[in-house]
């Protein structure tokens, strides 16, 4: 299924399992019994209309909302071993530090900080300076600084916005926002990157340079994507494999032309007030 | 409007149409000023006669000055808002000078050196009562205001119950100086007392921060007003432990006693304020630079995740109870080591020091320095409490130049703080010495951007 099957592939082992995942609030079923795979070395989309439960999984792999059924789990790759964890119950930050990070739909920078500090607070997630280090300038928090320093450079520069890096986050323009906010994430060292709606409210020329920045996310950092997108030119222009969800289930999964062809995902779709035009 | 008052001619729509009017609406609040002026500078109530500071205030003489005082503020209050654009214009130019000068980190350097000189050569000028208003006022409260200022500046969280570690600095000073009715294992100079006591304040603050910091804005603010509560009348009822009401006496002064094979050398702080003086001037010169690298570390800047968007900086593996509990505790210890300099200081302690008042106090003071800013904690303590004093000290003294009596009363002291605290609110909510990070989300906030507040919605509270 991958388009880039790598060692861990081959044998078959995913990077994330969610396996019959339900998420209600209260009366309202948010997730239905939702499963996917999403393997190493591919980049997986999940689309859906407006209130299909897209947003709702990823706080369930973030550790945002614990689900009241089902299991969710992920093989971190840590010194070259492999360990799989169950993300059920897990703190947030801790699912971070496992090598999970994300980006919010609705773009929540630090916006009194400049976009350097805010990638770099990304980057010292796994840093271990305490206050005691800290206050002393203990040669760690010394090296880890610099170190600090040097990563939260090569990010910016990664995203396009090392000319902007001290500039107050707020200051950027919208799209340079979400690249910002996807420089923070890669900042935690992810294994996986949740990208909710990156394109939401982004031009035109904006999306192409961010399908490429999709890739270059792949390849040029190892970093697999789990991508949250309504703009199908862009699921289909990066994307290996597509999960529909619609009403909180699973309703299609395959490849992208094959996805389009459902006629369970045109219904759903086309059936929705034609809210999502952008699916033919 | 209706058509009966359309009929009559300079009615209430006259009068609304005259009110529409900017500079006549600011003329009355400034009126509006005037009169509480009065009322606030006026004589003091009498008992039996509820009535009589009032009326006394707003008769003859006294209500005509504070009018006019108030017109002359609305005179000045429109040319503001007319020249202010040139002013501003104006000082572009200058300001611009400045700010690329201060960014040298020589001219910095340079600015605190002459600030330090000050701080060391100036007090000596001064006599007996400043230099102990410089200790026992100024001194002691930069230290508690930069302790408050880690919790309440840098973490977001509001703490009532700051001077709780305040007072078991303090007690754990008279316990191992043996003051106390109980009697330590060992008793030791108030110097070796400073790690029992940040330890024991420490210890509180996590016993205290463990279970709370899980609540948000408001409910940690009671939970903590309650714990102060509790610390002042255990101090008050636990007469076998701390002596009840009457407190502890006889606190020894510090002391160096070095031992005879390097000299045995003796020094001992004593009644005189001076050597107090510059001890604690050592103290909060250092604490400042120690707050000011932590500031500027990792540990700081997890604070202002945490503080902006507690999602976002979970994201980011930032663990927020435990950095709350970090700066809780690390404020807790500040807290008490003033305690033991405030005990030795002056040498009995009671717990009518440690109430709910002075938690307020301090409250204030990072507040009118500037929430965030360290260096402003510490000038907030100097201005506030110089005032207090200056008050306290002049009060029925005429004022030199104008030869009139400062016509502000001590029990009124606290009135006018809190008047001057709306004022602040209003025109300056960033303190006298703002930090950068917090006028910019004061900013950000009043333009409507990011409202990045950690009591908004959850995210993706079912999906839009």
């Amino acid at each position: 299924m991958s388009a880039q099957p790598t060692e861990a592939a081959a044998t078959g082992r995913p990077l994330v399992v969610v396996d019959g995942v339900t998420l209600r609030f209260g009366g309202v079923v948010s997730l239905d019994d939702v499963s996917l795979e999403q393997h190493p070395g591919e980049i997986l989309s999940v689309i859906g209309p407006n209130g299909a439960g897209k947003t709702s999984l990823f706080n369930c792999l973030t550790g945002v909302y614990t689900p009241q059924q089902g299991g969710i789990t992920f093989a971190s790759t840590r010194d070259g071993a492999t360990r799989e964890h169950s993300l059920v119950g897990m703190k947030p930050h801790d699912i971070t530090r496992l090598g999970i990070a994300r980006t919010f739909q609705n773009i929540r920078l630090f916006n009194a900080l400049t976009a350097f500090e805010n990638v770099k607070i990304g980057v010292e997630a796994h840093q271990r300076t305490g206050p005691v280090g800290a206050m002393l300038r203990l040669p760690r928090t010394r090296r880890e600084e610099r170190e600090g320093d040097a990563r939260t450079l090569e990010l910016l520069d990664f995203v396009g916005l090392r000319s902007r890096a001290n500039e107050v986050s707020a200051s950027l323009p919208y799209g340079g926002q979400r690249r910002l906010e996807i420089a923070r994430a890669l900042g935690t060292s992810p294994q996986l990157l949740l990208l909710d709606e990156p394109a939401a409210g982004t031009t035109g020329a904006e999306k192409i340079e961010l399908a490429e920045l999709i890739r270059r996310i792949r390849t040029e950092m190892g970093v697999m994507v789990l991508l949250i997108e309504h703009d199908m030119r862009l699921v289909m222009s990066v994307t290996d494999r597509v999960v529909v969800l619609n009403f909180g289930r699973v309703i299609a999964a395959g490849s992208p032309a094959d996805v389009q062809r459902d006629p369970a995902v045109i219904e759903a779709y086309l059936g929705t007030a034609g809210t999502e035009g952008e699916a033919r | 409007m209706t058509v009966s008052e359309a009929a009559r001619p300079g009615g209430p729509t006259r009068t609304r149409e005259l009110l529409q009017h900017r500079e006549l609406r600011r003329l009355l609040g400034w009126l509006g000023g005037g009169v509480l002026l009065a009322v606030m500078t006026g004589p003091q109530g009498v008992i039996g006669q509820p009535t009589y500071a009032i009326s006394h205030a707003l008769r003859g003489g006294h209500l005509v000055t504070c009018l006019v005082v108030g017109v002359v503020m609305w005179g000045l209050s429109v040319g503001w808002s007319h020249g202010r654009e040139s002013v501003h214009a104006g000082l572009a130019e200058p300001r611009a000078q400045l700010r690329t000068a201060w960014e040298q980190p020589a001219v910095r350097r340079g600015f605190y050196l002459v600030l330090l000189a000050l701080a060391i050569f100036l007090p000596r000028l001064t006599g007996q009562f400043w230099q102990g208003v410089l200790v026992e006022q100024i001194g002691i409260y930069a230290l508690l205001a930069l302790g408050l200022n880690i919790v309440v500046g840098f973490a977001g969280l509001l703490d009532l119950g700051y001077v709780a570690f305040y007072a078991i600095g303090a007690y754990t000073t008279a316990y191992f100086t043996d003051t106390l009715p109980v009697h330590p294992p060992f008793t030791i100079n108030p110097f070796l007392v400073i790690p029992f006591a940040v330890l024991a304040a420490m210890l509180a603050g996590l016993i205290l921060g463990a279970p709370t910091l899980r609540l948000r804005g408001d409910y940690l603010a009671i939970v903590t007003l309650g714990f102060g509560e509790i610390i002042t009348i255990l101090a008050v009822n636990l007469d076998s432990i701390t002596n009840g009401s009457r407190g502890a006496f006889g606190i020894p002064s510090f002391s160096i006693r070095l031992p005879s094979w390097l000299g045995g050398w003796h020094y001992e702080w004593g009644l005189s304020s001076l050597p107090y003086y510059y001890l604690l001037l050592g103290f909060t010169v250092t604490i400042l630079v120690l707050f000011h690298l932590l500031e500027n570390s990792r540990v700081g800047r997890a604070w202002v995740a945490i503080r902006e968007d507690e999602v976002a900086a979970q994201a980011c593996g930032i663990p927020p109870v435990k950095y709350k509990l970090m700066a809780f505790a690390i404020g807790a210890s500040t807290s008490g080591f003033a305690g033991v300099l405030y005990a030795s200081k002056i040498s009995f302690i009671n717990p009518s020091s440690f109430t709910v008042s002075a938690s307020i106090l301090i409250l204030v003071l990072v507040i009118f320095g500037g929430m965030g800013s360290l260096f402003g904690s510490v000038v907030g303590a100097a201005v506030v409490q110089w005032f207090f004093k200056y008050v306290q000290k002049n009060n029925g003294a005429p004022i030199p130049l104008i030869h009139k009596k400062l016509p502000i009363d001590v029990q009124d002291l606290y009135m006018y703080v809190g008047a001057l605290l709306i004022l602040m609110m209003i025109f300056r909510p960033q303190g006298i010495v703002p930090s950068r990070r917090r006028a910019r989300e004061i900013s950000m906030a009043e333009h409507g951007i990011g409202g990045a507040d950690a009591m908004a919605a959850p995210v993706g509270s079912p999906t839009p």
